[in-house]
């Protein structure tokens, strides 16, 4: 039973952590994206208008249509909710999918 | 504000580098489901499954490290110290698998390379040093939160030197290889020292509510456990 607990408390301070923190955090590029974009110079649409650097090489990625795409819901456009929305659903999944594969790799073994 | 990919994007690295580490990526996963299965048991397996919910969701927390540049916990450590280092490099390579495929973070061609920085290269650096730093600091909250600090900082920067050989062996662009070192080394020790606290902070708390569930507090021993529980046998 204290494990349960344990388990739930956990994945609600994970919900609140990707549901309602997540839209407070930083829109600055991260370190990897930083230097990715170092030499170049962009734009205030961020668009790159000259000098060379990694980020022109930049593919589009091939799910970039995907309805969770860039952690947001396609079709909502309050900010907020679209990226609350799809943090609790990538938790929920994330927990679901890691959750189900270490259950079936777990020792069968009763200790 | 829009939150945006926070791992390396298709096009960076060239398509036979990508191939390469696809297949190291794969050859390191398949080691540590191996090795994972010994770890796993029917208390582990749920709390795996939570540490992998919860990097996905701290990683969507971007932290200001310098004006007009962002990081975001790797999770390598935590991971390392709560559920063990083949169990936790599943863990990470989890949450890059969901990011992925599900919210187009980290191009499905860069996945090898991903991967092998986050989920390979930075769990293993942790793990060897919080192992190392566990047997000179003292194993309560105190001593595991500093490990947690510790480990996370070299293990971030590692990681990302990981990437840095990934550009040396296939980058698009012709760009000064020391220059880009020196700029992911830099930023990433800033990073790392964010990724510190907040896994100091989380282990600090688990040792202090469900020290059995620890991973690193049960396995991480002068002597192996094995030894004594011969004895008995």
């Amino acid at each position: 039973m204290r494990k349960r607990l344990f388990l739930i408390g956990g994945l609600l301070v994970a919900l609140l952590l990707a549901g309602v923190v997540s839209s407070f955090a930083s829109g600055s590029p991260d370190g990897l994206d930083h230097a990715a974009r170092e030499g170049c110079t962009f734009d205030a649409d961020d668009n790159i208008t000259g000098g060379t650097c990694m980020a022109q090489q930049e593919g589009e990625h091939q799910l970039g249509d995907s309805p969770l795409a860039d952690y947001g819901i396609k079709g909502i456009d309050n900010e907020y909710v679209s990226t609350g929305l799809s943090g609790v659903l990538g938790v929920l999944v994330t927990f679901a999918v890691g959750g189900g594969l270490f259950w079936v790799l777990r020792r069968r073994d009763k200790v | 504000m829009d939150t945006q990919a926070m791992h390396i994007a298709n096009g960076i690295i060239n398509g036979p580098v990508s191939a390469i580490f696809v297949v190291v990526a794969v050859a390191g996963l398949a080691v540590c489901v191996r090795k994972a299965k010994t770890d796993l048991d029917d208390r582990l397996a749920p709390m795996a499954g939570l540490v992998a919910a919860f990097i996905f969701a701290v990683q969507m927390l971007n932290f200001q490290v310098l004006p007009g540049v962002s990081g975001h916990l790797l999770g390598g450590t935590l991971a390392v110290i709560l559920v063990g280092p083949w169990v936790g490099a599943l863990c990470v390579s989890t949450v890059l698998i969901v990011q992925c495929l599900l919210f187009a973070d980290g191009g499905l061609t860069a996945i090898g390379l991903n991967i092998t920085n986050m989920a390979l290269i930075g769990t293993a650096a942790a793990y060897v040093l919080v192992a190392a730093l566990l047997r000179i600091l003292p194993k309560n909250p105190g001593g595991l939160g500093a490990t947690a600090f510790i480990a996370s900082i070299i293990g971030v920067v590692v990681a990302a030197m990981g990437f840095v050989l990934q550009y040396a062996l296939g980058g698009t662009t012709e760009l000064s290889l020391t220059g880009i070192a020196a700029t992911m080394a830099g930023v990433h020790v800033l990073i790392g020292v964010g990724e510190g606290l907040i896994a100091a902070t989380t282990v600090v708390t688990v040792a202090r509510v469900r020290p059995d569930l620890v991973y690193a507090l049960r396995h991480f021993r002068k002597l192996p456990a094995t030894t004594t529980a011969k004895v008995t046998a």
